[in-house]
């Protein structure tokens, strides 16, 4: 099996979130990145799995510039085999997903996998393109991937409930909760990492379909109301009346 | 402007149908909706209602096929020409949208939160709810996916025409082996009230107290992460960070200390009331109304409370 996971860095969940140049550019100072954890704990770690059982090669790819290399040394240190890491500030989920299929039609992978969405953009966009790109059937949101010869058995959410389906590699999944374990990587995994091979390959001109202007932070709440345990009536009255949301 | 809307009437016409074809009305004159599921003609037909002038309908698509969509919904814009396509960021949105937006060419807009200003951008969540962003587009093309609760469904017209339509949608490349659809629940993302608790319920068995307050609500039962890990509650019910993202109009949060990665979940409600024995919990600092109280003390007294309410109402 040789398997594509694509890796994309987050804020850490704790990340204080601000904006800087009149509210248009992310503020990084202070920010520590990590591996966005859908992809790291759902898409890499299955990736390994399927690897130990059936054999194969698994291979991270990552659209970014060179400081996103410790996290794709994090990846690597969890087990991949080696990285791709295509030059480029990935500007919308179009030019990333476009970046990723055209170095993927080179490469005949049996399985890509990505995580369900970045944790900072949240546009759960970038499987589902890179998939119509190589014309390729996607799974979205699979809890379960299992491989037997070319089938693929899947589980996956569908608005209100869950559906298992079959379907024949290639194929891209992208990966949610309940598909596998996080793994720690150890000290073996992490020496290994500094000489697993990354290779740094150039973007292909493409224009990003979308941008985003300017930024701005929801206006905090106004002091909460403490409401007496005992006079229940009192909230309910306020939901209905202040409130109006019953 | 010509609109094109798609909306999911497998099992009838859900409040996020009402919802996009408002929307689609507000931003169009002309609001064309695709649809491939299995709600009669006449529930379609009232969708004219909410500004569609026209329905069309190919019911020979099942199982949501992601692929077979993107060609039904292509098909249909092509043949109108749509300027726009609205979604309801749902599941079935997340795996088509994008597809739609390679295959047009149509920037892709996902989790739109309000109707595009005058310069053309869309207000979108971004960093879990942490912030908004606003979007432009380069193409001619657009597409919205509109997160659900966003905007209030409006009665502007009368019932519309409903056509059957043939999509050319080719064979399924995925082969559906089984469905699990729990009876009677109310899906989270759709839930305009929301009851959800945490750790501080002590054990599973204590969840008919929330039950019982959110069946008298009205409302979907929702809960934290560690809650869903340890198997108290089903996986589908975690909202948060790693869960399910909502916006509801109530959200109820019980034993629920307000950690960061949750709240990034449920801060786009519109009201938020939290019950904590502790006066310190973070959560506070997020809510509207505060409880500071034993859950097993103060659910049963809300659920009556609520009950009276509702009595003295009909
Ligand atoms: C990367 C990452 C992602 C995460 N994603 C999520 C996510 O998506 N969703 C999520 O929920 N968490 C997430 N978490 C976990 C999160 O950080 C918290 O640990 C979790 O939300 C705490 O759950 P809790 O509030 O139920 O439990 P606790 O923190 O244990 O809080 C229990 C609360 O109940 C109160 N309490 C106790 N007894 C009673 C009583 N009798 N009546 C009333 N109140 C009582 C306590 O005062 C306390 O405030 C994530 C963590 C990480 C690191
Ligand atoms: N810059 C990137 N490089 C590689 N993969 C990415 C990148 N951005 C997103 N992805 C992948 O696409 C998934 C969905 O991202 P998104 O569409 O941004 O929510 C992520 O979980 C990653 O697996």
């Amino acid at each position: 099996m040789k398997i594509l996971v694509c890796i994309s860095k987050s804020p850490d969940t704790t990340s204080k979130i601000a904006f800087t140049d009149n509210n248009t550019k992310f503020d990084e100072n202070g920010v520590q990145y990590i591996v966005n954890p859908y992809d790291e704990w759902y898409a890499l770690v299955r990736a390994l799995e399927i690897k130990e059982t059936l054999g194969g090669n698994v291979t991270i790819v990552t659209v970014g510039l060179a400081a996103d290399e410790a996290i794709i040394r994090k990846a690597l240190a969890i087990g991949a085999d080696d990285a791709v890491r295509i030059d480029a500030e990935p500007s919308d989920a179009y030019y990333t997903a476009m970046q990723i299929s055209n170095y993927a039609k080179s490469n005949a992978f049996d399985l890509i996998l990505t995580g369900k969405e970045t944790i900072n953009y949240n546009g759960s966009q970038v499987a589902a393109m890179l998939a119509e790109s190589l014309d390729l059937p996607f799974v979205s949101l699979a809890t379960k991937l299992d491989v037997s010869g070319t089938t693929l058995t899947l589980e996956r959410e569908i608005v209100g409930g869950l559906q298992i389906e079959e379907l024949t590699i290639p194929a891209v999944v992208s990966c949610a909760k309940g598909m596998a374990e996080q793994r720690i990587p150890n000290m073996r995994g992490i020496m290994a990492a500094r000489t697993k091979p990354l290779e740094i390959i150039a973007p292909v001109a493409i224009e990003p379909l979308t941008s985003f202007v300017n930024y701005s932070i929801p206006n905090s709440k106004t002091a909460c109301k403490m409401i007496d345990p005992m006079n229940m009536d009192e909230l309910v009255e306020l939901l209905h009346n202040e409130a109006k949301v019953i | 402007m010509s609109i094109l809307v798609y909306i999911n009437s497998n099992g009838g016409i859900h409040k996020s149908a009402l919802e996009v074809v408002t929307y689609g009305k507000k931003i169009g004159e002309n609001v064309t909706v695709i649809t491939s599921g299995s709600a009669d003609s006449s529930s379609l037909s009232s969708l004219g209602k909410y500004g569609a002038t026209k329905v069309l309908v190919d019911r020979s698509l099942q199982n949501d096929d992601a692929q077979q969509l993107t060609r039904l919904i292509t098909s249909a814009a092509e043949n109108m020409n749509a300027s726009t396509i609205v979604f309801s960021q749902d599941i079935i949105a997340k795996a088509v949208a994008p597809r739609l937006s390679v295959r047009l060419s149509a920037g892709l807009i996902s989790g739109a939160i309000d109707i595009p200003s005058p310069d053309g951008n869309v207000k979108v969540n971004v960093f879990s709810g942490k912030a908004f962003g606003s979007v432009h587009v380069h193409s001619s093309k657009k597409i919205i996916s509109v997160l659900p609760n966003s905007i209030q469904p409006e009665i502007t017209g009368s019932d519309c025409a409903v056509e059957e339509y043939n999509g050319n949608i080719g064979a399924p490349s995925i082969k559906v082996i089984d469905t699990k659809k729990p009876e009677g629940e109310i899906p989270l993302p759709e839930a305009e009230l929301v009851v959800s608790a945490g750790r501080g319920m002590k054990a599973p068995e204590n969840w008919h107290l929330v039950e019982a307050l959110a069946k008298e609500l009205g409302a979907a039962t929702a809960c934290s992460r560690p809650v869903a890990d340890i198997g108290w509650r089903p996986h589908h019910e975690h909202v948060g960070q790693t869960g399910v993202a909502i916006r509801p109009n109530l959200y109820i949060a019980i034993g629920i200390s307000g950690a960061i990665q949750h709240l990034a979940g449920v801060n786009g409600s519109k009201v938020i009331v939290v019950i904590n024995t502790d006066a310190e919990a973070p959560f506070f600092k997020a809510a509207d109304y505060g409880i500071v109280g034993d859950a097993f003390e103060v659910l049963p007294r809300l659920t009556e409370a609520v009950k009276k309410f509702h009595a003295t109402r009909h």
